[in-house]
């Protein structure tokens, strides 16, 4: 690829359909997600936690960027800062959806944050997942960091970096761009906008006077690209196009994905279903039905599967020790440093 | 014989030798500059970032999580505040992710008045700093704990403020105080270590031998003793205590004088330890004086020493102006003087129930 800025038009699934056993392996988290995100809003409905934001809605382009995340620990592995509807990605990286009930619970034994945090706010070092935080958009300041010492280090490793349409007005957002395409010091990192059209309750056109996000990384001689992630198959598509240019180019692309928020912005806007908005997980179960990948009654049993094991798996959570209280100056120091070598 | 602007830089030197440090980076801060107080001059890792606040602690963060060692600076401390949040992000890295990922960083900015920098180059950033849990802060007051700290907080997993009081930039080492290892001399020094005026683009800095020298984050320096009243501060307040300290000698007063060198963790055992002697205390800094850093030194004095006093704890700090206005007068009458320091610890003393 070139490095001048390129973009295409929204499409729909006008892509080349990917391999059946690709799709089941798509589906199959995508499922595992909704129905995760689902019994997250219900846990919250039903008192077992006090907040519920997630990703529903998001499925059909985190997953294919959890399956394609080159994932592990260090430089030579990918980077993620990602935000609070990345749950999609995380189960496709290998992450326990019970985990997520447990940081839902706010349990001690909360991997990701010891029942510190809000659910969908993930932390895994072992995966450079970075720890996700609620302020919109501060990920893309650190973005270039993390992406500086992948490019000094050599090798294949990347930074994806993660937000939302509305967060795009923050000057971090800016920073990243100006920071990733200096000349001479370009830096391999993934920015990606996902597009839902809405702030909390900010629309798109009462912010935005640019037509698409990625338009503003042409400027910056930034490679850029508008997709439709309602659609796995293109999701998938465009993230390997992207992802493989970031990795052999060393230099930055700017991605956007239109996607959909099926159960509103959080559960302070009441985390109910959106009839409007398009379902990927539906649109994507037809097409897998009409092509004869998978049936109707499979994947109504895989759903009917899951839901059960993650209502089982609330009930023991539910049994899970909370922190106690005493713990709250646990962590404020390190001792010794983790995240590279003492000297 | 370094001055506090030249220590900070052979720290910074030891500091890509022999701790790890991959970047030094800020506004104007790599070649041919060298930092608009000549911090950084000749460092083989320095370089310019784009002049946004946010990018350079942002940048700094990613850096650190992938096993680098920034050290950033923010060119002047009055223009840190739009990264307040990246701050706090950065404070709770370690906390929120329950101890999964620490963030080895520092952060250097110069602090403080002195030099009539006006509105925008006078501003303290100790109040805010102190609130920020999850950083370690220390500040200097002479070349020797400017290099000492500095490689501790170089050497700290955690993130550090750095906070160098401009007005003490081009003060010299006093007596005993010289870095293991550099010249004596100040010009042999200069002429080794500082940058030439005009053309740079072929200039090397030769680097004295020095010894690593760590001046442990947490602990107080009693840089003058005294029987009749402790008085704390830091920066550059401090040599202007010791000399107010000094003169109430003529008057009988007795003033023991701490400086305490790093805000978090603080060195509560001096304090308290001098306080249950003298039974007085004056905290004294130029931080604006509401919700200030003395303030808090103040509340738990009174909840732990309340029947050691014989006099009301004080404290003399910024006046609480929206800034530092640039005529002498208006300098002057902001942030502590020799004089207002002098009369403080004079009535504290004499100060009779
Ligand atoms: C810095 C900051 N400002 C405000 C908020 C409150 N807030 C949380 S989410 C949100 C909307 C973000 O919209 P967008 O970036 O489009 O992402 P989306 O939630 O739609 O995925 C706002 C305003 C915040 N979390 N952080």
């Amino acid at each position: 690829m070139t490095v001048s800025a390129v973009s295409v038009e929204p499409k729909t699934s006008s892509d080349p359909h990917l391999a059946p056993e690709l799709c089941i392996k798509l589906h199959d988290t995508m499922l595992k997600t909704r129905v995760l995100e689902e019994r997250l809003i219900t846990m919250y409905k039903q008192g077992d936690g006090y907040f519920w934001i997630g990703g529903p809605g998001e499925e059909a382009f985190n997953v294919p960027l959890g399956m394609l995340v080159h994932k592990g620990q260090g430089v030579e592995h990918d980077y993620l800062h990602l935000h609070y509807r990345s749950s999609g990605t995380l189960l496709a990286m290998g992450a326990d959806p019970v985990d997520s009930l447990r940081q839902m619970k706010n349990t001690a034994t909360d991997p990701y944050s010891g029942g510190r945090n809000f659910a969908g706010h993930y932390s895994a070092r072992k995966w450079n997942v970075v720890p996700i935080s609620s302020p919109i958009e501060v990920q893309f300041s650190m973005a270039s960091g993390t992406a500086m010492a992948q490019k000094r280090h050599g090798g294949k490793g990347i930074t994806i970096v993660q937000g939302g349409d509305a967060g795009t007005a923050e000057g971090d957002f800016a920073t990243c761009l100006v920071w990733s395409s200096r000349k001479g010091n370009e830096v391999p990192v993934l920015m990606i906008v996902t597009n839902n059209r809405w702030g909390i309750s900010t629309s798109y056109d009462g912010q935005h006077g640019e037509k698409y996000i990625a338009d503003r990384g042409k400027a910056f001689g930034i490679a850029t690209a508008v997709v439709d992630g309602n659609d796995p198959e293109v999701a998938y598509h465009a993230l390997k196009k992207a992802m493989d240019y970031v990795r052999t180019e060393r230099r930055p692309f700017l991605l956007e994905a239109s996607v959909s928020r099926l159960y509103g912005h959080s559960s302070a806007s009441g985390a109910n279903f959106n009839k409007v908005e398009t379902d990927c997980l539906a649109r994507f179960e037809a097409k897998l039905e009409e092509r004869g990948v998978l049936t109707r009654k499979a994947m109504d049993d895989l759903r009917a599967k899951y839901t059960q094991e993650l209502l089982e798996a609330t009930k023991r959570v539910r049994e899970e020790p909370q922190p106690d209280g005493k713990t709250i100056y646990d962590f404020v120091f390190a001792d010794r440093n983790i995240v590279g070598k003492d000297h | 014989m370094a001055t506090l602007v030249q220590a900070i830089r052979m720290g910074l030197h030891v500091g890509e030798e022999r701790l790890g440090v991959t970047d030094i980076f800020g506004e104007d801060v790599g070649p041919p500059l060298g930092g608009v107080f000549t911090a950084t001059q000749g460092l083989k890792t320095a370089w310019n970032s784009p002049l946004d606040e946010r990018g350079v602690i942002g940048t700094a963060m990613g850096l650190a999580l992938a096993g680098q060692k920034p050290v950033c600076e923010i060119q002047f401390s009055d223009y840190i505040y739009n990264t307040i949040d990246l701050l706090k992000l950065a404070g709770s890295m370690y906390w929120s992710s329950n101890g999964d990922w620490n963030l080895p960083m520092v952060c250097m900015t110069p602090v403080g008045a002195g030099i009539r920098g006006s509105i925008y180059h006078s501003h303290s950033f100790d109040a805010t700093a102190t609130h920020i849990p999850g950083w370690k802060i220390v500040m200097p007051s002479n070349p020797l704990d400017a290099y000492g700290l500095l490689l501790s907080a170089i050497a700290d997993p955690n993130p550090v403020f750095y906070l160098a009081p401009k007005a003490l930039l081009r003060v010299k080492a006093g007596p005993g105080e010289l870095l293991p290892g550099e010249p004596a001399d100040e010009k042999a020094l200069s002429k080794m270590i500082d940058a030439p005026v005009g053309d740079r683009t072929t200039w090397k800095p030769e680097w004295p031998n020095l010894e690593t020298l760590f001046v442990p984050i947490g602990k107080a320096k009693t840089v003058r003793p005294g029987k009749h009243v402790t008085v704390v501060s830091y920066g550059r307040t401090l040599p202007l205590s010791v000399k107010a300290a000094d003169e109430l000698m003529a008057e009988g007063i007795d003033a023991e004088v701490i400086d305490l060198r790093s805000l978090h963790p603080y060195d509560w055992e001096a304090i308290a330890e001098s306080v249950k002697r003298t039974n007085r205390v004056v905290f004294v800094n130029e931080e604006t004086e509401i919700t200030n850093f003395g303030e808090h030194l103040i509340r738990r004095t009174v909840d732990e020493l309340f029947y050691h006093l014989h006099a009301p704890p004080k404290l003399v700090a910024g006046a609480f102006v929206p800034g530092i206005g640039l005529a002498d007068n208006l300098e002057r009458a902001s942030v502590p003087q020799k004089n207002d320091i002098a009369e403080a610890i004079r009535a504290t003393a004499l100060h009779t129930p």
